[in-house]
C-alpha cells in the first residue's frame, strides 16, 4: 500500500499492519515531554497508576518553561514538584533555569528529537517535530503518564490532508504567514482529527526553522501532526544540532491516498495576521485597517528561533518602538539569546527601545512578562488569539510574523514592514 | 449511568483557555479548578451551575492547549457529561482519561436549548430532552474509550495494566 507520512512514520512504531486510516494502533515512543504546568499532574497520574519507575530515563525530558522564572509561589512548587520527580528517576533531560528555553525550540535545537521519532508531549504544539519529519503530538498530562510509565501510547492513524505550496515567495513573506494562511483557508477545526502534509516547490526551499513554525501550529487547524519530508535540509540541520538523521528516505508514497489536497499560490501575496479571537480570522495586513497597539511579543515556541530574531532586528536597525508600545523579545532559547548578542542583534533590540526579556513561554497564555490590560492590543509572533488568552478578557491578540510584529511596534499600530 | 440535569449551552471553538484560563494553572485540584470553570467566557460563569447539570457545546469544543485541567475543571465545576457538536482531539482524550464522557452528536446539538432538561442514558446512548420531546442517539464509543471509562479513567486502567505486567515478572 502507498502510504502517506503518517501512516509511514506510525508503522515504523508499531508491530501491527496499519491498513488504513481511522485504525487504532499501539505505538512504541522515542521521546516523552512535559513542561512546568502538565508535569506535576503527569506525575500525579503516574503515581496513581501505581508506577515506580519511567520506562526509560533517557527518553522522558521536563521542561521549565512556562511560568519560569518561577513567577509566583504555586509555580514555583509546581517546578519544586518536576525537579524532585527528575532527581528521584535520575532523568537525563531535566532544563531548568540557566538551561531551559521554550521546549518546543528547545528540544530539536539540542538534539533531543530526531527524523522519524514519535514524540509524544503534554503540551499541544508538540506537533512542532514534524518539522523535522518527526510524528509529533500533543496529549494531555495522564496519557503522558502513561507513556512515561509503559514507553507506549494509543494512537488512530489520522486522514492525511496534503498541502502543496508553489509559486514566487515574496520578500516579506514568512513561514508564520504560510501557516495563517492555510488556517484561514481551511479553519480553526478544518483539520480535526487528522495529519497536514506540506510539500510543494515553497516548502522544498522553506528552511528548517520555518518548517518547524508552520508544523507549530498544525494544532490551531485541529491537526493531530503537521508533517514535512525530510531532505537534505533537515540532514544539515540534524549534523548541526548533533541528532542522527537516518540515511533512509522519510516521505509518503507516490500515489498515496489523500483526503483532501489543498493548494496554495504565494505569488503576490502580501503578510497576514489572525484577527481576534481566533487563529483563523486571517487578513492581509493592509486590510486590517489603522489599529494602534500597546504591546507587541517577538518570541514563543513558534517565532523565537534566531531567523525570527533576525527579522526582527532587520526591521528594528536604526529605527525606535513608537513610545505608545511595549516591544517584548524574548529568545526562544539560552543558545539564541547568545547568538543575538554575538551577532549585534541586543544591541539593535536595546537602541530600538525594546524590552529583551528570559526565555520562557510567559505572555504567550497570559502567564506573566507582558499582560495585556484591558482594552489593549497586542501584536504576538505567538500561535493563539483566543479571547483572554493573553491577560484580561477585553484585550485582544493579533499573530503575525516577526517582520510583521516589529513593524507594527515601530509604526504604533498594525503594519506590515513595507509600510515603514 | 443516567444523567438528568439542566442544560448549560456554550458556542462554537469554546478553547481550553476559555474553560480553565492559564492563570489558574498552578493548582490540579479539581474543586479549585472548578470554582474558575469557564472564567475565559465571563468571570463567574460557574456560579449558573447546579452539581449534576450538563454542558453542552458547538463545534471543535476544547480546542487550544493541551490543558488536562479543562476536563477536571469541568467535573470540579459539577458537570458529569459534555454533548457537543464536535470536539478537539487531545480535548477528548483528555477528558476519557480523566472519567468525563463526551457524546458527540453532530448538528442535532442544535435541537438541545439552553436551560432545557436532559435525561442522557450513557450506555444506550440516547438523549432526551424533556423540555421539547426531542431525541438523539449518539454514536457508540470506540472499544477502547469504553474500556478507559469503565476503568474510571486513564490511572485505574494503566495501573491495572501495570499490575498485570508486575505478576507477569
Amino acid at each position: 500500500m502507498a502510504q502517506t507520512l503518517a501512516q509511514k512514520l506510525l508503522q515504523a512504531h508499531t508491530d501491527e499492519t496499519i491498513k488504513s486510516d481511522g485504525q487504532i494502533v499501539q505505538c512504541r515512543v522515542s521521546v516523552v515531554l512535559a513542561n512546568d504546568i502538565t508535569g506535576p499532574l503527569a506525575i500525579k497520574s503516574f503515581r496513581g497508576m501505581g508506577a515506580e519507575k519511567v520506562f526509560d530515563r533517557d527518553r522522558i525530558v521536563l521542561v521549565m518553561d512556562h511560568f519560569t522564572p518561577q513567577k509566583d509561589i504555586d509555580s514555583a512548587n509546581q517546578v519544586l514538584i518536576s525537579r524532585r520527580f527528575a532527581e528521584e528517576q535520575g532523568l537525563t533531560h531535566y532544563y531548568e533555569g540557566g538551561e531551559a528555553g521554550v521546549e518546543h525550540t528547545l528540544l530539536p535545537e539540542q538534539g533531543l528529537v530526531k527524523p522519524g521519532d514519535l514524540v509524544v508531549g503534554a503540551d499541544s504544539h508538540t506537533c512542532t517535530y514534524g518539522g523535522i519529519g518527526a510524528f509529533a503530538t500533543g496529549m494531555g498530562s495522564t496519557d503522558i503518564a502513561a507513556a512515561m510509565a509503559l514507553g507506549e501510547t494509543w494512537l488512530k492513524v489520522p486522514p492525511t490532508i496534503r498541502v502543496n505550496i508553489a509559486g514566487a515567495m515574496p520578500a516579506d513573506l514568512r513561514a508564520k504567514d504560510l501557516m495563517l494562511m492555510l488556517i484561514g483557508m481551511i479553519g480553526v477545526d478544518g483539520a480535526l482529527y487528522k495529519a497536514l502534509e506540506f510539500g510543494g516547490p515553497v516548502i522544498d526551499a522553506l528552511s528548517v526553522e520555518g518548517r518547524l513554525t508552520m508544523a507549530n501550529m498544525a494544532i490551531e487547524a485541529g491537526a493531530k501532526a503537521g508533517l514535512f519530508a525530510v531532505d537534505a535540509q533537515t540532514r544539515a540541520y540534524c549534523a548541526e544540532h548533533g541528532s542522527p538523521c537516518p540515511d533512509a528516505a522519510i516521505a509518503a508514497d507516490p500515489g498515496c491516498a489523500y483526503e483532501r489536497v489543498v493548494a496554495i499560490d504565494v505569488t503576490g501575496r502580501e503578510p497576514v495576521v489572525a484577527c481576534p479571537h481566533l487563529p483563523g480570522n486571517v487578513k492581509p495586513v493592509s486590510q486590517v485597517g489603522s489599529l494602534p497597539v500597546q504591546q507587541v511579543i517577538i518570541g514563543s515556541c513558534t517565532n523565537g528561533r534566531i531567523s525570527d530574531m533576525r527579522d526582527a532586528a532587520a526591521v528594528l536597525r536604526g529605527r525606535k518602538v513608537n513610545r505608545k508600545v511595549r516591544c517584548i523579545v524574548l529568545p526562544s532559547t539560552p543558545t539564541v539569546w547568545k547568538q543575538c548578542l554575538k551577532e549585534g542583534l541586543m544591541e539593535v533590540f536595546m537602541d530600538a527601545g525594546c524590552i529583551v526579556g528570559p526565555c520562557t513561554c510567559g505572555p504567550c497564555l497570559g502567564g506573566h512578562m507582558g499582560i495585556l490590560a484591558d482594552g489593549e492590543r497586542a501584536v504576538a509572533t505567538t500561535n493563539r488569539n483566543f479571547k483572554g488568552r493573553m491577560g484580561s478578557l477585553d484585550s485582544e491578540v493579533y499573530l503575525a510574523s516577526p517582520l510583521v510584529a516589529a513593524a507594527s511596534a515601530v509604526a504604533g499600530e498594525i503594519a506590515g514592514p513595507s509600510a515603514l | 449511568m443516567i444523567y438528568k440535569g439542566k442544560v448549560h449551552k456554550v458556542g462554537e471553538h469554546i478553547d481550553t483557555d476559555a474553560i480553565i484560563p492559564a492563570r489558574f494553572l498552578v493548582t490540579s485540584d479539581p474543586v479549585k479548578l472548578g470554582e474558575n470553570c469557564m472564567a475565559g467566557i465571563e468571570p463567574d460563569w460557574v456560579r449558573r451551575v447546579n452539581k449534576g447539570d450538563i454542558l453542552v457545546a458547538g463545534r471543535n469544543f476544547g480546542c487550544g492547549s493541551s490543558r488536562e485541567h479543562a476536563p477536571i475543571a469541568i467535573l470540579g465545576a459539577g458537570m458529569p457529561v459534555v454533548i457537543g457538536h464536535s470536539f478537539a482531539r487531545i480535548f477528548y482524550r483528555n477528558s476519557f482519561n480523566m472519567g468525563l464522557p463526551l457524546m458527540e452528536v453532530g448538528d442535532a446539538v442544535d435541537k438541545i436549548n439552553d436551560g432545557d432538561e436532559l435525561e442522557i442514558n450513557a450506555e444506550t446512548g440516547v438523549i432526551r430532552d424533556l423540555t421539547n420531546g426531542a431525541e438523539i442517539t449518539c454514536p457508540p464509543l470506540p472499544a477502547s474509550m469504553a474500556a478507559i471509562l469503565a476503568s474510571g479513567g486513564l490511572v485505574g486502567y494503566v495501573g491495572e495494566r501495570l499490575k498485570q505486567k508486575n505478576r507477569g515478572k
